[in-house]
């Protein structure tokens, strides 16, 4: 798979999955890679901007406090608020934390010399999925009580007893599998696949501009171009990952509250 | 030398596969998460929801002070607007006493000044009905003696009898009188 080249440039290796395998930073411990620094740095940044921004929690905010309201007022009022409805504060520091983490993490991708989005390795929005997967069942279960949640379900209420063959699988496979999985893996390619298409441009640029050939290295700035607004693009998907990873998050509770789905 | 190279391994077999996560990014995306998790539960979201709250009572705060002071000028309005009719009234209540009073003061100078007038008109009227009569009186005595005296000068006659003469002048000033 590593080994895929296109016919075109037979000295160029395009960037392929062990891109994103960086080796470690220092020695050989596996926690010492880029983005493991990375997302503990992300914890770090949005920590310390949020305490700054709502240290003061003053009724005419400052331009940072705007700033931080506007983010968190996003969370609360357009995810939280709009999507669970009654009783939504519980899950507002769970939905904040959600968003800012991946936002960050995903913008880094495109943010000079960070220039990696953690979410492009798996393990990162599994975590993620596990974690809403966790929440929204536990809200579920303590509501409805396990049986009656898990009933529900299973046997969708209101539905004819023969399409149960067909629809009792479907909905376990989606409680339980499809939605975790979706989650994750949403955010996951979309990352992994936007730092894909930057690194062909851009490896691709550079390839070219080193290239002998004269033609090669007028065509370079092209690429170069292509990858600049390329990161524009990115930017918009970065925030649009983050937005839909907590907005869904927040559907699935809601969902878990109601009676009936 | 041996755990390193199985890590290497382990990373390159990872590599094949970028849907196998890695044991180490999992556990420090939970510990990320959950770190971040607590710091914004414990001091991000209370401040922000405090300057919420804070600005919502802020607000409320405000418009209740607005209201009141509208009701307080409201009261205020009524109040001058009482007192103002107050002040009419009361004017008007002391324009129609100085008006009757005027009047009553008028009438009282005027029957005085009548009574005066009257009193005036009748010492005058008795003065002259004195004076008349005084004139009258020495008058007659006068004509009496005037006459007399002509009397007796044209007669020649001396009439010397004092009662005689004055019944004979009282007779002549009564046909006098009649005649008039």
């Amino acid at each position: 798979m590593n080994s895929i080249q296109f016919a075109a440039g037979p000295g160029f290796q395009p960037p392929s999955t062990s891109d994103f395998n960086l080796p470690p930073a220092f020695g050989h411990s596996l926690y010492a890679t880029k983005p493991i620094f990375l997302v503990f740095f992300s914890v770090i940044l949005i920590s310390a901007f949020f305490i700054a921004s709502s240290r003061k929690a003053a009724v005419v905010p400052s331009k940072m406090q705007f700033a931080g309201e506007m983010i968190y007022g996003f969370v609360r009022n357009n995810i939280g608020e709009e999507i669970i409805g009654h009783d939504f504060m519980r899950f507002v520091p769970f939905l904040f934390t959600l968003f800012t983490f991946v936002i960050t993490n995903n913008v880094f991708g495109i943010v000079p010399f960070l220039q990696f989005p953690a979410m492009s390795h798996v393990s990162f929005p599994y975590v993620l999925a596990i974690f809403s997967f966790i929440v929204f069942h536990w809200v579920g279960i303590k509501k409805q009580g396990l049986g009656k949640y898990l009933k529900g379900i299973a046997f969708m209420p209101g539905v004819p007893k023969a399409v149960y063959i067909l629809l009792t699988p479907i909905e376990i496979a989606t409680f339980f599998l499809v939605r975790p999985l979706t989650l994750s893996l949403r955010l996951f390619a979309n990352m992994f696949a936007g730092h894909l298409l930057l690194l062909v441009f851009i490896t691709g640029g550079d390839y070219m501009l080193h290239d002998p050939h004269l033609f090669m290295k007028i065509l370079s700035p092209f690429s170069f171009a292509f990858g600049i607004g390329m990161s524009f693009f990115e930017f918009m998907v970065q925030c649009l990952q983050a937005y839909i990873i907590t907005l869904l998050t927040a559907l699935f509770i809601a969902g878990a509250l109601a009676d009936e789905h | 030398m041996l755990s390193s190279t199985s890590a290497l391994l382990q990373s390159a077999e990872a590599a094949a596969n970028p849907l196998i996560p890695k044991t180490a990014e999992l556990i420090v995306g939970v510990i990320a998460f959950a770190l971040l998790f607590l710091v914004l539960r414990s001091r991000v979201v209370p401040m922000f929801e405090k300057a919420y709250s804070a600005r919502t009572e802020a607000i409320q705060g405000g418009m209740e002070k607005a209201e009141k002071a509208q009701r307080d000028a409201e009261l205020a309005l009524q109040q001058y607007t009482a007192q103002l009719a107050d002040a009419r009234g009361e004017a008007q209540k002391i324009r129609e006493e100085a008006r009757v009073q005027g009047a009553a003061i008028i009438d009282d100078l005027r029957s005085k000044a009548q009574e005066e007038a009257a009193r005036i008109t009748s010492a005058a009227a008795a003065q002259i009905e004195a004076e008349r009569q005084q004139a009258i009186t020495s008058l007659r005595t006068e004509v009496g003696t005037l006459a007399t005296q002509l009397a007796s000068k044209i007669v020649g006659e001396a009439l010397e009898d004092q009662v005689r003469q004055s019944r004979i002048v009282d007779r002549f000033l009564e046909d006098l009188e009649k005649s008039k």
